[in-house]
């Protein structure tokens, strides 16, 4: 138990995993979460579905609407933290107010990453889709006659897409990539993907870049120009590091923690899609901008905040994302040997070597994903299971069977 | 706290326990009338593989992981049970992607996810898997 002064920045999963962990492990002192959003904690990737009218704001909400009380935690919002005092252990606010802490977490997330494009300032109607204010100002903006331009086949602007196809007139997606989804997906599992958006409507101009800009016209590097009335950026994020860097803390491309989630500065932590870790399943340090683990990172910061011992090394890349009905679910690294199903819809790939399965891109194919997952994350060696009976279906029978007593809990 | 357990050995592969599960989610009276002709969604599935069988559904783990991972919120627990809120459940199925058990599955719409809730919300109120198994290969019991 302790009385220690706990302060986030940050209002979404890094932060909602640290004050309940803290509360879970005997912290009682204050805790202050700094947002410079006005609103209560939400879970940002429902932002497609809410213009997809599947959820509202209320629903939306990554925690209850007593959640703050419940915790006893002070929310500042919406305040710029401006920089942090590392020697005097505080963070100054936006207007010059202070807020002193014990144990600091910084979990100030990723911002959209705007390239530079000739012309890019001239337009006017142009939107990031990250933020439920980004969400709220493209509904404002669309209409059933829009002709709408996202730059990134990637999860956000394909998100965006399915979003907006059934409320305007038109959506032409362009990237650089000569696939879709490049960052979790290969060609043969992209072009399924790619057929089902554009069965549904979807336009791509792909292994091309928007060189150019004009009001409601874009050039792309290969001539051909695009006429639109709203633009929507959407080629990547990049992890929001500017405060953690001023107040010197060590930054590589994100924060950089070890795995108590432990910045280079005394008492401060750092959590989320502003750092970068150690994957699991490839061994490399690099940014998981994936919300599962910024929770289960601000949970392990939480908990060494309150004064445990915790570690979190099980970070693995993992997506779980579906268009129009079509799930997509890929975890880990894509390397070694492959196993391969495939039927032009349904599409199964595991990726193995050296013992261990490294990696998995299932598209439509979603039954008991799991099973692979926690092979993965637990490095589980495949010679002590029946990995030919899984390839072809996750189940708990490709386990020894007192290692499956032992995970159903009824060893006897 | 009370948990559904599998005991293997006396498990007959019958199935029995998922068209109980799918009956208990229907709140009917009567089961032929509930399931008759219909595709039963069950939260509790048999696994076959040769002459071994036995029955898989949500652990209820203390530390679990599609709570942890769940995007929206929607996963949670309530007194030991973890339960889904098929409101804030919009059916990302990263839950499905991060259980090791492989006990969240889609619900019948596609569109939220479904999982076992030790019967909580059911009419009878206890688990309906270990109350009808006819071998006692399924029990619900205290094992800490």
């Amino acid at each position: 138990m302790n009385r220690l002064r706990y302060v986030c920045i940050g209002n979404s999963a890094g932060a909602v995993g640290a004050a309940e962990a803290i509360r879970k492990y005997g912290g009682q002192g204050e805790i202050v979460f700094i947002s410079d959003e006005p609103h209560h904690t939400y879970s940002r990737p429902l932002i497609s579905y809410l213009l997809l009218g599947r959820t509202t704001e209320e629903r939306m909400r990554y925690r209850g609407a007593s959640f703050y009380d419940d915790l006893g935690i002070e929310l500042k919002a919406p305040v710029k933290a401006v920089a942090i005092d590392l020697p005097k252990k505080r963070v100054i606010l936006e207007g010059g107010e202070e807020e002193p802490y014990d144990k600091l977490l910084v979990a100030t997330g990723s911002l959209p990453f705007i390239p530079a494009a000739e012309g890019l300032n001239r337009v006017k109607k142009v939107f990031s889709f990250m933020s439920l204010d980004d969400a709220k100002a493209l509904e404002k903006a669309i209409c059933p006659e829009s002709r709408v331009l996202i730059i990134g086949a990637g999860l956000i602007g394909l998100k965006c897409a399915e979003s907006l196809l059934e409320r305007v007139k038109g959506i032409d997606v362009v990237d650089l990539a000569p696939r879709i989804l490049s960052s979790i997906l290969d060609e043969e599992g992209a072009l399924i993907v790619q057929r089902h958006l554009a069965d549904k409507g979807v336009a791509f101009h792909l292994a091309q870049s928007a060189s150019s800009f004009e009001e409601g016209r874009a050039i792309l590097s290969g001539g051909r120009t695009l006429d639109f009335d709203i633009l929507v950026m959407a080629v990547g994020v990049k992890p929001n590091v500017d405060l953690a860097k001023a107040a010197g803390l060590e930054v590589g491309r994100g924060i950089i923690v070890n795995s108590r989630m432990e910045t280079s500065a005394p008492d401060v932590y750092a959590a989320g899609d502003c750092t970068q870790s150690v994957d699991a399943s490839s061994g490399v340090s690099k940014i998981m901008a994936l919300l599962p683990n910024a929770y289960m990172q601000g949970e392990c910061a939480g908990a060494n905040m309150a004064g445990e011992k915790a570690s979190f090394t099980k970070a693995i890349s993992m997506n779980a994302i579906g268009f129009f009905g079509l799930h997509i679910l890929t975890a880990g690294t894509y390397a070694g040997d492959s196993y391969l199903e495939s039927d032009g819809n349904r599409y199964k790939k595991l990726f193995y070597s050296g013992n261990r399965l490294n990696g998995f891109i299932l598209i439509g194919s979603e039954d008991r994903a799991g099973v692979y997952t926690s092979l993965i994350r637990d490095q589980t060696p495949l010679d002590e299971v029946d990995f030919d009976l899984l390839c072809r279906q996750p189940s708990l029978a490709a386990f020894a069977r007192q290692a499956r007593a032992a995970k159903l809990g009824g060893a006897q | 706290m009370k948990r559904v357990y599998v005991n293997e050995k006396w498990c007959l592969g019958c199935h029995l326990c998922e068209y109980y599960c799918a009956f208990a989610q229907t709140n009917k009276k009567d089961m032929a009338w509930a399931l008759k002709d219909k595709k039963i969604f069950p939260n509790i599935r048999v696994e076959d593989d040769g002459a071994i069988h036995f029955a898989v559904s949500c652990r209820h783990c203390a530390e679990p992981i599609c709570v942890k991972s769940c995007i929206s919120g929607a996963l949670s627990i309530v007194d030991g049970v973890i339960e889904i809120d098929k409101d804030k459940c919009i059916g990302c199925f990263t839950c499905i992607l991060t259980c090791p058990y492989g006990a969240i599955t889609p619900a019948e719409n596609g569109q939220a996810i479904q999982k076992c809730e030790l019967c909580v919300r059911t009419a009878e109120g206890t688990p309906q898997c270990a109350a009808h198994c006819p071998n006692a290969a399924i029990v619900y019991e205290d094992r800490g």
